[in-house]
């Protein structure tokens, strides 16, 4: 065979970009907390979060179920919020986006975004429960903006990790 | 959409194992990150050296940004000044007229003030600057309010420190690393702040929202005496805070205080000042015959630990508003009382 059509031929990705990609992209996620914004009530989505939502919805089955615990403990260590939170809380909904998984195999865009709503809901409030269980009490008033401007980027953040998914497997 | 893969991937046994492993270990990390939490709980400091330690690597690029931020904050600025420049200049100077007659005022009072304290034997510390910093970063997704600053201990920022803007205070020095420290603002809900109403003095406890606001709660609970507008200041009671940083302005009330906006919103201030710990002391603590202090005041959890001479200082103030028997009690117990 010529050589010029030798590359083109029975191609495969790049075993490392297929799982670099994710990952890299859920960790500039969670590493939004350092830009510099410097607000006085919590406004930024759970970035973080939101990517890692995504390619579960988009992908499952992309990561075991214990993904949660390692990108939850830097996503601890760089949000704020005391270490341990995310861990348990991006555990438990990469749980039950699993089990989801199992029993709605049929789902469709509209239904993604509620399922994706109800963790962000879930992890939002779930962080500000463990806050006020360990120190001090806020209104959940407080989440709202959060809550509505989280829900509302997941389809911007779908698109983002479709577009990076073909990058991931591009040959 | 067909099933995107098989639950039950064949006979094959290592397959099966696999699967039921990942939920193994997804239950036993949640379970970790429990205890993580309870390990949170119990010692608050037990993550701030890698926390620290991620602001120190991350700081470089977090400066630059915030100097790209203030840069292009400040030519917003200087182009919308070009703007009403006619219309604002003849008000500034009309505002100029005024505030320099109340400058001669506020200089005779002043002048006053400092007679009349002389008087009283207080030593007036005002908090002297320790480092001028930038605040590059916070919390933004947490319902936490932290920031990172960008001087830390080799600057000579140390736990407990004051910071405060142009405008009013901003917070107070909580972890520090070598060149970055974290601050707990104003308007997180762990924050509380002895302050007084700028006008007469009425005495109340600031407490934040999480959402920019502060409650004001009242001390002397009663007729609410806030209105609207007022201006409140800090105290100085207890210490760490100087007196006379203006905090926040209120802005509705509520049926036990008020909720007021802060002064200094620190996504809108450039520079920031770290100030000494204020240590309120009487000139001659032996001859006014106010108790030894041995109780540090109950801090809340995750509250920086004052150093240890610290301790001394923060009973002073609440004893020199109202001096208690309690020293001669502890040097001589009743006839009757066993000793402890």
């Amino acid at each position: 065979m010529n050589a010029p059509y030798r590359a083109r031929l029975n191609r495969e990705p790049s075993a490392f970009r297929k799982a670099a990609v994710p990952i890299a992209s859920v960790l500039a996620g969670s590493l939004t907390p350092l830009l510099p914004i410097v607000a006085s009530a919590p406004v930024l989505p759970p970035f973080g979060l939101v990517i890692l939502i995504c390619w579960q919805i988009l992908r499952p089955g992309l990561w075991p179920v214990w993904a949660g615990v390692p990108f939850g403990m830097i996503d601890d260590i760089i949000s704020g919020q005391p270490v341990g939170s995310a861990v348990l809380l991006w555990s438990i909904i990469l749980i039950a986006l699993d089990l989801i998984e199992q029993r709605y195999i049929w789902r469709n865009y509209w239904q993604d975004w509620f399922i994706a709503a109800a963790c962000l809901i879930f992890a939002l409030a779930g962080g500000l429960a463990i806050n006020n269980f360990l120190v001090s009490d806020t209104r959940l008033s407080v989440l709202y903006p959060q809550m509505i401007l989280a829900i509302f980027t997941y389809p911007l953040v779908l698109r983002l990790v479709a577009r990076l998914d073909h990058i991931r497997l591009k040959r | 959409m067909a099933p995107p893969r098989k639950r039950r991937p064949g006979f094959s046994r290592k397959a099966q194992l696999q699967i039921f492993t990942g939920y193994l270990l997804a239950f036993t990390g949640a379970f970790a990150g429990l205890l993580l939490l309870a390990l949170s709980y119990f010692d608050p400091t037990a993550f701030s050296a890698v926390r620290s330690m991620t602001a120190e690597v991350t700081a470089p690029p977090a400066r630059l940004f915030t100097g790209m931020r203030v840069g292009a904050q400040d030519g917003w600025r200087e182009v919308a000044a070009y703007f009403e420049a006619g219309s604002k200049n003849a008000a500034l100077q009309r505002e100029a007229e005024r505030n320099r007659i109340r400058l001669i005022e506020a200089r005779a009072l002043k002048q006053e003030n400092r007679e009349l304290r002389r008087l009283l034997g207080l030593i007036k510390q005002v908090g002297r600057p320790v480092a001028t910093a930038r605040l590059i970063n916070s919390t933004a997704s947490s319902s936490r309010r932290y920031a990172t600053l960008d001087v830390g201990s080799r600057q000579g920022v140390q736990r407990g420190q004051p910071v405060r803007a142009q405008r009013g205070l901003i917070g107070r020095v909580l972890e520090t690393g070598p060149n970055t420290s974290r601050v707990l603002l104003l308007s997180d809900a762990e924050n509380v702040v002895p302050v007084r109403r700028a006008r007469d003095g009425i005495v109340a406890f600031s407490q934040g929202r999480g959402d920019g606001r502060v409650d004001l709660k009242l001390i002397d609970i009663g007729v609410n005496p806030f209105k609207v507008g007022d201006v409140m200041v800090t105290s100085g009671n207890g210490g760490i805070y100087p007196p006379n940083v203006p905090v926040a302005i209120i802005e509705k009330l509520t049926t036990d205080g008020a909720i007021g906006k802060l002064l200094a919103n620190p996504a809108g201030t450039d520079f920031v000042i770290v100030q000494e710990m204020y240590e309120p002391e009487l000139a001659d603590p032996e001859a006014s015959g106010l108790p030894p202090a041995n109780s540090a005041p109950a801090a809340p959890l995750s509250a920086p630990r004052k150093p240890a001479r610290a301790g001394t200082d923060a009973a002073p103030a609440a004893a020199s508003t109202a001096p208690s028997p309690a020293p001669a009690e502890t040097a001589a117990p009743a006839p009757g009382e066993p000793p402890q």
